[in-house]
Formats: C-alpha cells, sequence, structure tokens
C-alpha cells in the first residue's frame, strides 16, 4: 500500500493512500465527532457531523468520507468548524425525542454522548416534531421513529450486510424517516429478527422487545419453578455492559449473578448444544448413507431459518431438522427434568438468556412446543439480563460461581464454541470423527473453520471418506454461498450457517458498541478468542463424552435420532411468502 | 377508468413487457415506475411487488423511490385531481376552508379518490398564483379567489 503525506492541524505525517481524513485524523489523536459513520458498513457522509477545512477544497467537508492525497492540508479546530458542527447537532435535537432520563439507551447512546461533548446546554431552534406511531407489533424488535436519527446505518445494514433489505428511507424532506414497504410493522415484512439494526443503531429508534419484567413476576411468583439457561455467546460479552474490557470471560460472575436474581436453577444451553451435536451428526451420518438431501444445513440460527424460509424455499430440505439449542434444551427440562425433579412440567418457567433476538420470535413458533407447552417461556437478551443485574443492585464484578447447578450441569468444550461462526462445524466434526472412524481425534482444533472470514470451506478426513463443508455468517454471505450452491458451482455435504456476521458472539442481542470502539476493535475476533480460550479450559472438549447427555439417552431418549428425540427435538420448516398481498 | 380497463391480466403482461425492456438497463426503475403508474394509474402493493421481482430491486428500496416523487401514488388516482393550494398565502385567505370543503362534498379525505374514481383531492405546495389566492387547480383548469360556497358549483360542473 503507498503512502501519502498530508499536514493534520499543522502536525506532518504519512498515512496509507486509502485513509479517509477522519482515519487520518484519528491516528495523530484527533477524534474528529462523527455519527452516521460506521467503519465498512456506513460510509455515506450524510449528517455532516465531522466538519473539516481543507486548504485545497473550498467550504467545510465530511472527513469521513474525503480521501487522503498528497500535499492535502487540514484542519480540524477552528471557530467556523466548531459552530457549524454545533449547529448541525442542535438541528438533529430539535426534532429529537430528548427524553434520555427513561431511555432505554441512556449512557449507551451516542447522539446523548455527542451532545454532551460538543458542549450543547440549550436548544436554539424549538421546532416542529414529526409524532411517530411505537411499531410495537414483533415479538423481538421495537422500532420508534421518534428517536432516528435518519444516520442510514440500519438500512446499510440491513440491505448491504445481510441483504435482507426491509426498510429503507421514505418520503423526503421534513417527513424523511426510516420505515418498511407500505409503513408495515417490521412484524409483517421478511423481517428475519437478526437485530444487527439495533446494534449499529446510535440511538434508541430500534430495539429489543424487552421481556425483564415478565421474567421478574415469573420468578416472585412462588407457585412457578423458573429455571435460566445460558447460551454460549452471552459469557465473553456480558462483562462489556459492566465496564470489563471487550472479549473477557464471564462465566462465573454470570452464574452467580443468576442464582442471586433469584432463579430456582441455573442450567447452560451448551448443554442443549451437545445434544444438538448428537442429533445433527447422527442426521448427517443419516443422509450421507442413505442418499438423502444434501448438502445439509445447519438449523441453529433462527434467523437464518427465517432468512432461508423467506429467500430459500428451495433449500428448506435441506435444512437439518434439528431445533436449536436453546428449543432442544427447554424441550428436554419440560420433560426429563420435570419427572426427574418430579415437578410438573406447567409449573416450570424456562426462561433463556440469548445473545440474540430471533430467539424471542423463535421460541413463540407454534411448533417449539410439547404436549402444548412452549420448550421455552421468556427469551431476555444478553443486555437485558445486565439490566436485570444492576436493577437488583448485585455488584457483578466480586459475585462469582464456580458451576452450573445439576442435574443438567457441564457441558463440553463443542458446546461452548457453537458461540462463534464455524463452532457448530467444528463441534460435528469432533463427534462425527470419532463415531465413523472409532478412534479418537488427534488434534481437536479445528482451525480451517474458525476466523471471522464471511465464507470458509473445509475438507476434513474421515476415514477413508473426505467430508466437504462450507461456513457462512451473515445472511448476505449465507446468500452468496447459496447461490454458488445453486448454480453447481460449488459442491458439499455439509453447511454451517449463522445469520450474524461472525456468529453468534456478535448477535443482535448482544452488548451495544459505539462507533468510536467498532473502529478500533473488531467485536467479532475479540469475543470469539474468549469462546476458544473457554473451551479449552474445560476437561470434556466433544458433545458425546458429555455425561449427562449420555446419561440421557440412556434413561429417557434412547437413540439419536430415535422416536422420542424426534418427537421432542426436532422440527419442520415453512415456505414463507414475502408480503403476502392479503395483508 | 374505461370499461374494457378492468382486466387486471392484461396490465400484468403489459408492464411485464415493460420490465422486460428495461431489465438490464442501469437506473430502469423510475422509467418502469412510470410506465407502471401509466398502465394502473397508481401504485400498489402488487404493481411494486411485480417490479421488486422483476428487476430484482427490493420492495423497501422501491416503495421508499415511490414515496420520495409526488408524481408516483400508491393510492387509485381520480379522473379530475382537485388540487388545492396550501402555501403561505392562499393559507392566510382560508385555503384550509376551502379544503375542508372539497373533503365533506366528496366525503374523502386528502390523498384519496371517490370510490367512482372520479375525484382525488390532493393538498399541494405553492402553485405560484399568489395574485389568486386562494387557487384551486382541477386537472389543467385553474379557479381563484375561491368562497367555500364555491364548491359545490365547481364540482357540479364535472359530474355531468
Ligand atoms: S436516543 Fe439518546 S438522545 Fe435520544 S432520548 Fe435516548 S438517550 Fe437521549
Ligand atoms: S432485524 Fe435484521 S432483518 Fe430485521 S430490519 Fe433489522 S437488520 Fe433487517
Ligand atoms: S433507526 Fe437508528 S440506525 Fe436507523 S437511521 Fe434511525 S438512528 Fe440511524
Ligand atoms: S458525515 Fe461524516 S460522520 Fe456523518
Amino acid at each position: 500500500m503507498g503512502k501519502v503525506n498530508i499536514t493534520i492541524d499543522g502536525i506532518d505525517m504519512k498515512v496509507p493512500e486509502d485513509y479517509s481524513v477522519l482515519e487520518a485524523a484519528r491516528e495523530v489523536g484527533v477524534d474528529i465527532p462523527t455519527l452516521c459513520y460506521l467503519k465498512d458498513i456506513n460510509e455515506i457522509g450524510a449528517c455532516r457531523m465531522c466538519l473539516v477545512e481543507i486548504k485545497q477544497a473550498r467550504g467545510l467537508q465530511a472527513s469521513c468520507v474525503y480521501p487522503v492525497s498528497e500535499g492535502l492540508d487540514i484542519i480540524t479546530n477552528s471557530e467556523s468548524i466548531r459552530k457549524a458542527r454545533k449547529a448541525t447537532l442542535e438541528l438533529i435535537l430539535s426534532n429529537h425525542d430528548r427524553s434520555c432520563l427513561t431511555c432505554n439507551r441512556n449512557n449507551s447512546c451516542e447522539l446523548q454522548a455527542l451532545s454532551d461533548r460538543l458542549n450543547v446546554r440549550e436548544l436554539r431552534y424549538e421546532g416542529e416534531k414529526t409524532l411517530y406511531p411505537l411499531d410495537l407489533k414483533s415479538h423481538s424488535i421495537v422500532r420508534d421513529n421518534n428517536k432516528c436519527i435518519l444516520c442510514r446505518r440500519c438500512i446499510s445494514m440491513c440491505k448491504n450486510i445481510q441483504t435482507v433489505s426491509v426498510i429503507d428511507t421514505t418520503e423526503r424532506g421534513f417527513y424523511s424517516n426510516i420505515s418498511s414497504p407500505f409503513d408495515l410493522s417490521l412484524n409483517d415484512v421478511p423481517c428475519i429478527s437478526c437485530g444487527q439494526c439495533i446494534n449499529v443503531c446510535p440511538v434508541n429508534a430500534l430495539r429489543e422487545k424487552d421481556d425483564t419484567e415478565l421474567v421478574w413476576d415469573a420468578i416472585n411468583d412462588k407457585s412457578k419453578h423458573v429455571v435460566v439457561q445460558t447460551a454460549p455467546a452471552t459469557r465473553v460479552a456480558i462483562g462489556e455492559e459492566f465496564g470489563l474490557p471487550i472479549g473477557t470471560r464471564c462465566t462465573k460472575n454470570m452464574v452467580g449473578a443468576l442464582r442471586r436474581i433469584g432463579f430456582d436453577k441455573v442450567f447452560d444451553t451448551d448443554t442443549g448444544a451437545d445434544l444438538t451435536i448428537m442429533e445433527e451428526g447422527t442426521e448427517l451420518l443419516h443422509r450421507l448413507n442413505n442418499g438423502g438431501k444434501l448438502p445439509m444445513i445447519t438449523s441453529c440460527s433462527p434467523g437464518w431459518v427465517t432468512f432461508c424460509e423467506y429467500n430459500f424455499p428451495e433449500f428448506l430440505d435441506n435444512l437439518s431438522t434439528c431445533k436449536s439449542p436453546m428449543q432442544m434444551f427447554g424441550a428436554v427440562l419440560k420433560t426429563y427434568y420435570a419427572k426427574k425433579t418430579n415437578i410438573n412440567p406447567a409449573d416450570i418457567i424456562v426462561v433463556a438468556v440469548m445473545p440474540c433476538i430471533a430467539k424471542k420470535a423463535e421460541s413463540k413458533r407454534p411448533e417449539m412446543s410439547v404436549n402444548g407447552l412452549a420448550d421455552v417461556d421468556h427469551v431476555i437478551t444478553t443486555r437485558e439480563l445486565a439490566k436485570m443485574i444492576k436493577e437488583a443492585g448485585i455488584d457483578f464484578h466480586t459475585i462469582s460461581s464456580d458451576h452450573y447447578d445439576d442435574p443438567m450441569g457441564d457441558a463440553s468444550g463443542a458446546g461452548v464454541i457453537f458461540g462463534a461462526t464455524g463452532g457448530v462445524m467444528e463441534a460435528a466434526i469432533r463427534t462425527v470423527y470419532e463415531i465413523v472412524t472409532k478412534k479418537p481425534l488427534d488434534n481437536l482444533d479445528i482451525i480451517s473453520v474458525r476466523g471471522i472470514k464471511g465464507i470458509k470451506e473445509a475438507n476434513v478426513q474421515i476415514g477413508d471418506f473426505t467430508l466437504k463443508a462450507a461456513v457462512a455468517s451473515g445472511t448476505g454471505n449465507a446468500r452468496k454461498l447459496l447461490e454458488m450452491v445453486k448454480s453447481g458451482e460449488k459442491d458439499y455435504h455439509f453447511i454451517e450457517i449463522m445469520a450474524c456476521p461472525g456468529g453468534c458472539v456478535n448477535g443482535g442481542g448482544q452488548p451495544i458498541q459505539s462507533s468510536a470502539v467498532r473502529s478500533k476493535y473488531d467485536l467479532r475476533e475479540e469475543r470469539a478468542k474468549a469462546i476458544y480460550a473457554e473451551d479449552v479450559k474445560l476437561s470434556v472438549r466433544k458433545s458425546h463424552e458429555n455425561k449427562l447427555v449420555q446419561k440421557l439417552y440412556k434413561e429417557f431418549l434412547g437413540e439419536p435420532g430415535g422416536h422420542k428425540s424426534h418427537e421432542l427435538l426436532h422440527t419442520h420448516y415453512i415456505d414463507r411468502e414475502k408480503y403476502p398481498i392479503s395483508q | 377508468m374505461s370499461k374494457n380497463c378492468q382486466c387486471g391480466e392484461d396490465k400484468v403482461c403489459q408492464l411485464d413487457n415493460v420490465i422486460k425492456e428495461h431489465k438490464n438497463i442501469a437506473g430502469a426503475l423510475i422509467p418502469v415506475l412510470h410506465e407502471a403508474q401509466k398502465i394502473f394509474g397508481y401504485l400498489p402493493m402488487s404493481v411494486q411487488k411485480q417490479i421488486s421481482k422483476g428487476l430484482n430491486i427490493s420492495l423497501a428500496e422501491i416503495y421508499g423511490v415511490v414515496t420520495f416523487y409526488s408524481e408516483f401514488s400508491t393510492e387509485p388516482k381520480g379522473e379530475y385531481q382537485i388540487n388545492v393550494c396550501l402555501g403561505t398565502a392562499c393559507y392566510v385567505k382560508g385555503a384550509n376552508d376551502i379544503l375542508e370543503q372539497f373533503k365533506k362534498q366528496l366525503k374523502i379525505d386528502v390523498g384519496q379518490t371517490t370510490s367512482d374514481n372520479k375525484f382525488s383531492i390532493n393538498a399541494c405546495r405553492c402553485v405560484g398564483a399568489c395574485g389568486l389566492a386562494p387557487v384551486v387547480t382541477i386537472n389543467e383548469e385553474v379557479y381563484g379567489k375561491l368562497v367555500a360556497d364555491d364548491v359545490k358549483g365547481i364540482l357540479e360542473k364535472y359530474q355531468v
């Protein structure tokens, strides 16, 4: 990469030629304020907050989209710049529902932080305000356009990264707003509830549906036995809500806090993941040996499943019939566990803490129940759990507990790595290899499927059979991969797909980091490192060696893929029409 | 709309041909929307869906474009377009009363069309005839210096 010489505020420097002025400035410690900018995702120069003077150009320029070039002379701090930035911000604030005190993003809002930083203490214009109704219809996501600042990050995410494209700017001028076609609710469009738009929204215009009150109610109801299960990716991210560095492992603090909150039992979804591997591995072998539909595609990510139902119905028979680990585990809790503990299943409330908002919608699918009881009653995100912990006055930093509760206790490392893209594939290979070859796998770390690349491929030798595998994360990458499979350009036996880029560690229910932090750190990478560190630490690292899973098959389920499994642990999918006219 | 135009299938075919003609041209969306509006008179969801499929552009993006330009409409448009100017001059001279009177007489709201597809009411920005305020245009015809009581008579001219 070539370099160019530029001057920023009188400081001469050499920077890579593909830098923007904003990036160059950050390198010399000048933190130009931004609002719409989000590295690699939304670089459109819409908000004009990042204005600078450039000697070679007239007027003030948006630094986030201004490329550096040889000899560029830049001023980032002058009276006119300061005034222009402040005026821009005041204009945004004048048409904003400024209810910070009761706002879900109080203290994690980029607009709020910017107002403080630019020292806005009064508004000179109190303009007319547009008033929008809240979109509360979806099980997962709430849209509040009264808080929207039209930065368009959500659109870039939904359209360019996820290729779902259910939101865009509509109308114009004063009435310009972000909405779905025909102003339909996000519930009535082919939104997959991945929540990626929430994670990039700088304000509270998008958020998960808050289910914390339902969980408190359940805990306070003494007639109920309330159990909680936690997904793998939650433990490596929740610390961020308490100021810990990105990628801090907090399993013990989280388990301790959950117990203190008042859950009767604290279980690990990873056990459900181990169960999923047994079922899915068996299904894969069955398909391979009996001429079943290939490639088989994983079904743990409800965002991906919904994406497939709307966009690739021709692949529905390729989807594994396995329910997701969360749902499998819920079903086992309301049957096996209920029987073991002699508790009426109707009195068991299963709460799931997930890095995901699509899980909220998944738990409400009518198929996700056994004997009329939902497998999982309430789903809360990592963010919502952090709120409950704060509300309860628990000191997250000092509380600790060594282990999950018996009898559903400790899971394997294979279950943990479900949290990162490639993890399900790696876990499946660890088990399928040993089932087929009846020999222990020498090296459990299957590096070729790790890492944040959007599409990964691996050929895995299992005895004399070469398993052709592929992994995609982010539905945009899934679309690319499936188009290649469809056209015959690629051919695989087994594909893992996660709806969120990087997998669950970067799920739509995970702690939100600001644009500035996201410019510095790759959240996917930092959190995934913690996931693999957790795996290595565990004594059992293969699903089929999980003692509880073995017991479960012996005492209750019988064979993987057997009759009982099919009743409790498997599901089916629906070919969904986008925008049915009958609406 | 005349009787022999009621066949939906025909229009769908026509639109399909338009889409085919434009398919591989950059910036095809706006011309296709124009043609579609000509064929159907307005752009309901079914029409936008057909364009979305045909041009492989998301419905969200299409809807965004349709609502951005005032010449496109998602509601059926009447044979006679009543535009009531709500610019400052007209507003001050009582344009709102005129608007209310049109709404009352035709029993529809702004942006809607009568069930016989005869009239639509639109509120529009300044048409540059402030000397005649308050002003209403019906298709090419301009009516100035109106009072609410004129409305009934004006409508009768079109009801034959
Ligand atoms: S979105 Fe931000 S600025 Fe707006 S009310 Fe919430 S915290 Fe305050
Ligand atoms: S949740 Fe995902 S699919 Fe739905 S609007 Fe947001 S980004 Fe798009
Ligand atoms: S909803 Fe959020 S991300 Fe989308 S445009 Fe509005 S403020 Fe930006
Ligand atoms: S224009 Fe640069 S941050 Fe918005």
